[in-house]
């Protein structure tokens, strides 16, 4: 132990095919040599002291900053210059020279140990090289891909923000158009208002005869339908909107206001699978029927259907603009919310947004929806975790597009609320490679997307061999 | 791990505290509440002096109930070294009454007690040394130990001696009894049946007692005591508190859920040891018996019965009195007379051995948590300690590694390549520990199952059939640890080829050992389960103890009798120090429980368990960063240094919290690896001698009434003492330095300050106050590696601190670090240190020993010297050389540059 070799010769084949020599205590690196010469005081790297020079590697360690025992680990706090020809040079803390534990892939940590190392920086250099190579091409078709991805997305973009502004003015004129016919509805509908009013005690009065007539009805109601009765049957809304509009009504029942029986043999194909008999729901109709604006019931129909469509044409119009007006103002809001993401710097990973991507392991199905939320489903029946929607992106300040961060998803019984950390990589395609759970209810998913995939170096994969000459 | 939260659900009604009404008060435990019912006062035992029966080896006399005229046996003993055995057992019992195996290392050498005089009420012995008698007074009858005209301790002195004997039952026993044994049974028609005699029931379950009563209680009193510790394990003060108007302090080996601070509730180990001391004398009483015990502690004045009259006593003094109840077995109490700490340690430790040697690697850093996931997380963990140039020894695996809690399995799908695992750690130089529980899943395709099964080595239930219960795999039968071919079998399992998967590199875990049954009376077995002849009743505190000894020698076996053993076990008793590490249980991240660990464990060590530590960070809830960097500074000075926590904690590996933090976990772990061969000399000494290794600072200052509370600094061994920061944000923390006329030096900055003074000391962050005693000589390895095993054949610096006088003295222990050699071999080098007079030699202290290191002296540093003008070593062959060296005027530090000796040789430098 107390013996160390001071100097250290190394011979170097280089391309020249000239030998050459050079000496160096051991672990020092070649940037470093100046300050290590033979038979000259040492000055510590830090300036504290000199010493001679063979207390430099004399295994005591005299420099504060560890600097006069490159190659013993004499000090606390000094680090080992491996040359790992054949693959990459590294700096180890130097307590872990002569640990029995081979370090450097040439061996050269090793040299008292007892340790029986191999010289692996060929092979490590050879994989390291096949890894970089394919690296390397991935990378460079991952960042074609990429290109593409941003000409898309700005293309895109441009296009959604033109769209938001054409439509931005369309919605002025829709605006105006909508007010006009509100007027135009609201005097149409004068009459019949009128009429309601007038036909609403009549109703009172006969709200008890009604009842009676309903259940004689009864029988009758199946193939005696009126575009109003529909209307209250709302299991019949085929938008699922909530509500039955007369123009669905309308629909199902083949374009007609009303039906006989006849033509109802053909619409009742379109309805009965959803329709709810009136029987069960008697109570609730006729306590909806007393507080409702307009008495629809059958023995109207005939009445309100005359004075219904002189104002029907006024309202289909107005509630049609206003529908319009509605999916344009939801339209600009889910293409404005959408801009308002930070899809990367160059929009690149704006491709992602309202797509989902899934893997399936052992015992689960995990659904990644970029920009939206993370689940986790039981393979074999179950029901869906929330793993966290949409935080931010939380990459290292450099670059903070290689993490995504899912927040605030199912809870934990007495932990936290389940998030997901989803870690970036390039690649060619767009998946999910890999989930784990590191800590309890903190997930980490892996995903490769070539919008990551950096712009390829002018790459030069020949081995580091001669990296320190 | 759905099961476990569901059963967690179902057993925890509260998740923030122990629910404490799944645990038994005094009230609620049948047998304690009747012997609380008898108060102090006249005896109803007589001692009959004519059947007084003397042999070499010891006395008997018997004993009379004047109420029920059953007689009792007394035995009494004089132990080598100063003890007295005192043994009480029903003369005729109705059937035998359970005496407590395998915790005695053999039975303990007696000396001659002889008759100094008798006479009508009294018998007097001799127990030699400095006129130390055993009076035996007949009515009431009492035993007193006196040396000269001082009382050391008295027994039955209030009249607590109470012997519930076996009876049979009362509706069974009329038509039995013959008229001729009349007055017999006139007397024990009087005893009435109480409440809870043949059946208790404790929530939904009920303790069948077909035995019927069968505790015991006995009174000890101390005059002149006023400072009692021991009978771990509570989480309380180190000082007992008195207990009058609260429970005694219960000994009941029970898996207790998120313990409180300061009660007396039973914990997961019992060691019914006490300790008693004063500035006259230290003394102990140990009382063997593993069944349910209460020990209530009251201080009182003395008042002595006119038979002691000739003993010289102030009326005014203090004195404590402890009464002790077992619910089963005999009375059998060891009275370990001191007088010094010392002297108690030893004895105790001549009774029932001492701690185990660990392996050198067992002193380092332990990462652990419920769980590492699979076998990429152990190994990024790995990789992450040496990413973060942090060092440690083993990595451990909870519950979760195994096939469906099959312990000896590994599961497929986690950890399918163990042995690849294993030999990744190798490679590192680093270790493995992997749990294995008693409970055993009740599963036919379950190969150890299925070999209990057959070979009939389940604990039973009280009809005879296999007892089973809940626990982590689900239901589960618990193997009968006290049949010592149930253990010889376990042990087995621990051979490589048996236990598949395992490697040399890999240790055991001894975890829910009480035993923990989750669905059985206070989460533990039934107490009229069956183990043999005997209820569990009997054996329950012993059951951990075997479990923990299986093991250890099961790891002992699978190396043919060559490496030491490392088993951590979560229940223990006496005697378990000989099998490993013990830890405090399911701890919880708050700073109360950080501080509690300091005096959990200074009582575990007194009573001679030396190897024990808390889970670092806290087990249960989530650490702050400030609180988890505090709780590794104190963790690195004490003698178990585990990191764990539970499943439901967000990960906190050393290098979570920030840069800053990393490096000041970082640095708490080296110093920690520093110092570890003064760990491991210590724990040497403690194998040697049964000294504790983290020791109360009275039992080095046992005259400094100021040092007798203390439980927030200790020392290790006697030349450290620590003063860990356990207070949130604090910015100083107040230490006593004891001694009057020695010295003490800071070990970071060398800082001298005098002893016998409480010092303010400023902290920040990466403050650990640690002081090292003028007049001692520490020996460290300050070339910190990735694990100790790296480290074995590194130089030492030693660290020589003089006292007032100019000198120092310590040791230095070397040898292979992992096997028995040392003992079967005496394969190890110890060595003398001493500085005086200006020369600092190192001296064999064990010829006949022989080992051969690597390791030399890189350096050493004389902290409170003076300028030498020159230093010269001296070698064995008598070869001189110069020494250069360097010195620090302002702290008066000399370092003493290279001596390159070797730490095997004899050596000598001189300053002139």
């Amino acid at each position: 132990m107390t013996c160390v070799h001071l100097l250290l010769t190394l011979v170097f084949a280089v391309s020249l095919g000239t030998p050459v020599e050079i000496q160096r205590p051991r672990g020092v690196p070649l940037t470093s040599i100046q300050f290590y010469v033979e038979n000259k005081p040492f000055t510590c790297l830090d300036g504290s002291r000199a010493i001679p020079f063979d207390r430099v590697n004399d295994d005591y360690c005299d420099c504060k900053d560890g600097s006069d025992e490159p190659g013993t680990a004499a000090c606390p706090n000094g680090s080992f210059h491996c040359t790992n020809a054949g693959y990459r040079p590294m700096f180890i803390p130097s307590s872990r020279i002569n640990d029995g534990i081979c370090d450097c892939c040439d061996t050269t940590d090793e040299y008292n140990s007892g340790a029986k190392c191999e010289n692996t920086c060929k092979e490590l250099g050879r994989k390291e090289r096949e890894v970089l190579q394919k690296m390397a091409e991935i990378t460079k078709e991952g960042f074609l891909l990429k290109q593409h991805l941003i000409e898309e997305a700005k293309k895109g973009q441009q296009e959604k923000k033109s769209k938001v502004t054409d439509m931005q003015g369309n919605k002025k004129q829709l605006d105006e158009k909508v007010e006009v016919l509100r007027t135009v509805k609201e005097t149409a509908e004068q009459p019949e208002k009128e009429a309601k009013e007038r036909h609403l005690k009549a109703w009172e009065e006969q709200k008890a005869a009604i009842r009676l007539e309903k259940d004689k009805a009864k029988m009758a109601e199946a193939f005696f339908v009126s575009v109003s009765e529909l209307q209250s049957h709302a299991e019949l809304d085929a938008d699922a909107d909530g509500t039955l509009t007369e123009t669905e009504a309308q629909g199902l029942m083949g374009g007609a206001e009303q039906v006989d029986t006849s033509t109802f043999e053909s619409v009742w194909p379109n309805i009965k699978d959803k329709y709810h008999s009136e029987v069960s729901r008697e109570e609730a109709d006729m306590s909806c029927l007393v507080s409702s604006e307009v008495p629809f019931g059958k023995m109207f129909f005939f009445f309100f259907t005359v004075v219904k469509l002189s104002a029907q044409k006024a309202r289909d119009d107005f509630e049609e603009a206003e529908k319009a007006l509605r999916e344009m103002d939801d339209q600009i809001r889910n293409i404005e919310k959408e801009l308002s993401f930070d899809f990367g710097p160059d929009a690149e990973f704006t491709y992602l947004y309202s797509q989902c991507y899934e893997l399936t392991t052992s015992e689960y199905i995990y659904r990644l929806c970029p920009f939206n939320r993370i689940s986790q489903k039981p393979k074999y029946g179950g029901s869906e975790t929330n793993l966290g929607t949409w935080g931010s992106w939380s990459g290292p300040e450099n670059n903070k597009y290689l993490l995504m961060k899912y927040e605030h998803g199912t809870g934990c019984w007495q932990g936290p609320n389940r998030s997901t950390t989803v870690k970036l990589t390039c690649g060619k395609e767009t998946v999910v490679t890999s989930t784990s759970e590191p800590s309890r209810c903190e997930y980490l998913m892996e995903f490769t997307t070539p919008a990551v995939c950096q712009e390829p170096a002018n790459t030069d994969l020949s081995p580091h061999d001669h990296e320190e000459l | 791990m759905g099961m476990w939260v569901l059963l967690i659900v179902l057993l925890c009604v509260s998740a923030r505290a122990v629910d404490r009404s799944n645990f038994k008060t005094c009230e609620q435990s049948a047998f304690c509440k009747r012997q609380k019912e008898l108060k102090p006062g006249q005896s109803p035992y007589r001692a009959l002096l004519d059947t007084l029966e003397l042999s070499d080896s010891r006395i008997t006399l018997q004993l009379i109930n004047d109420n029920n005229k059953v007689r009792l046996l007394l035995e009494l003993y004089r132990l080598q070294g100063n003890m007295t055995r005192v043994k009480i057992n029903e003369l005729k019992p109705l059937k035998p009454r359970y005496e407590v195996p395998d915790v005695l290392i053999s039975d303990p050498f007696t000396e001659t007690l002889s008759v100094v005089s008798q006479d009508e009420n009294s018998l007097v012995l001799s127990l030699g040394g400095k006129d130390q008698r055993l009076i035996v007074s007949a009515q009431p009858f009492r035993l007193d130990i006196v040396e000269g005209p001082q009382v050391l301790v008295s027994l039955n002195s209030r009249g607590l001696l109470a012997f519930e004997h076996l009876r049979a039952r009362k509706d069974t026993i009329s038509h039995k009894i013959s008229s001729t044994v009349g007055s017999m049974w006139d007397s024990l028609k009087k005893e009435e049946d109480k409440p809870g005699m043949w059946e208790e029931t404790f929530k939904s379950h009920t303790d069948s007692k077909p035995n019927g009563p069968s505790s015991i209680s006995l009174d000890f009193s101390l005059p002149g005591v006023e400072h009692v510790y021991g009978i771990p394990e509570h989480a309380d003060t180190l000082k007992l508190k008195n207990t009058d108007g609260s429970d005694p302090y219960r000994l009941y080996n029970l898996d207790v859920f998120q313990y409180e601070l300061h009660n007396p509730m039973a914990l997961y180990g019992a060691v019914p040891v006490l300790i008693s001391h004063s500035t006259d004398r230290t003394m102990g009483i140990f009382w063997l018996n593993a069944a349910e015990t209460w020990v209530d502690i009251s201080s009182n004045t003395m008042m002595f019965g006119k038979i002691l009259d000739f003993v010289q006593v102030s009326s005014e003094a203090p004195q404590t009195d402890v009464r002790w109840i077992s619910e089963s077995g005999i009375i059998d109490v060891f009275i370990m007379l001191g007088p010094k700490p010392a002297d108690v340690f030893t004895q105790y430790a001549s009774l029932t051995g001492t701690q185990s040697f660990p392996p050198l690697t067992a002193l380092a850093y332990h990462q652990c948590r419920w769980n590492y996931n699979d076998q990429e997380d152990v190994k990024s963990v790995d990789q992450g300690f040496d990413e973060h140039d942090i060092p440690y020894d083993f990595i451990w695996l909870d519950i979760e590694h195994a096939d469906g809690k099959r312990y000896f399995t590994w599961d497929p799908s986690k950890f399918p390549q163990p042995k690849e695992m294993l030999q990744g750690l190798m490679d590192k130089r680093r270790k493995l520990v992997a749990i294995v529980d008693p409970h055993i899943r009740v599963d036919s395709g379950y190969k150890i199952h299925n070999e209990i099964l057959s070979k009939n080595f389940y604990v039973k239930n009280k009809d005879g059939g296999d007892y089973e219960g809940w626990c982590w795999p689900g239901n589960s039968g618990y193997p009968d640890f006290t049949n010592p071919e149930m253990r010889a079998w376990w042990a087995s399992k621990f051979a490589y080829e048996q236990y598949e998967g395992s490697m040399e590199n890999q240790y055991v875990w001894n975890d829910m050992n009480e035993p923990s049954v989750f669905n059985g009376p206070e989460v533990t077995m039934h107490k009229d389960a069956l183990h043999g002849g005997w209820e569990h009743r009997d054996v329950h505190n012993l059951y951990g103890l075997y479990v923990q000894k299986a093991t250890a020698d099961g790891l002992v076996e699978r190396s043919g009798g060559v490496e030491r053993p490392f088993v951590l076990t979560r229940a223990f008793f006496a005697g378990s120090q000989r099998y490993g590490a013990v830890w405090t249980g399911d701890n919880a991240a708050e700073w109360g429980h950080l501080k509690i660990s300091i005096p959990m464990c200074l009582s575990l060590g007194l009573a001679g368990i030396s190897f024990c530590g808390a889970d670092v960070g806290g087990f249960f809830k989530h650490p702050s960063a400030e609180l988890l960097v505090r709780w590794y500074q104190a963790g690195a000075y004490q003698p178990f240094f585990r990191a764990h926590a539970h499943i439901d904690t967000p990960r906190r590996e050393p290098w979570l919290f920030g840069p800053e933090n990393t490096a000041l976990i970082r640095e708490a772990i080296r110093q920690r690896y520093a110092l570890l061969p003064y760990w491991y000399q210590l724990f040497y000494n403690a194998h040697r001698t049964g000294y504790p290794v983290m020791r109360p600072l009275w039992v080095e200052y046992p005259d400094d009434v100021a040092t007798f509370s203390i439980e927030d600094e200790y020392l290790i061994g006697k030349d450290l003492l620590v003063h860990p920061v356990t207070d949130e944000g604090a910015t100083a923390v107040t230490a006593y330095l004891p001694g009057k006329g020695e010295v003490w030096y800071d070990v970071h900055t060398f800082q001298k300050h005098d002893g016998e003074q409480s010092l303010y000391i400023p902290v920040t962050m990466s403050s650990i106050p640690v002081f090292q005693r003028g007049g001692s000589i520490i020996c460290r390895k300050d070339r910190v590696r990735r694990s100790s095993s790296c480290m074995e054949n590194d130089p030492y610096t030693l660290y020589a601190a003089l006292n007032s006088q100019g000198s120092a003295e310590g040791e230095l222990y070397i040898d292979d670090f992992h096997t028995f050699n040392f003992e079967k071999a005496k394969q190890f080098v110890h060595r003398h240190l001493s500085f005086s007079a200006n020369t600092l030699s190192s001296r064999n202290l064990a010829p006949d020993s022989q080992f051969s290191t690597a390791s030399w002296i890189e350096k050493i540093v004389i902290i409170g010297g003076s300028q030498p003008s020159s230093a010269t070593l001296k070698n064995a062959d008598g070869t001189e050389s110069a020494l250069e060296f360097e010195f620090d005027s302002t702290l008066a530090v000399l370092t003493l540059r290279k001596p390159g000796v070797n730490a095997a040789a004899d050596w000598t430098v001189i300053l002139r």
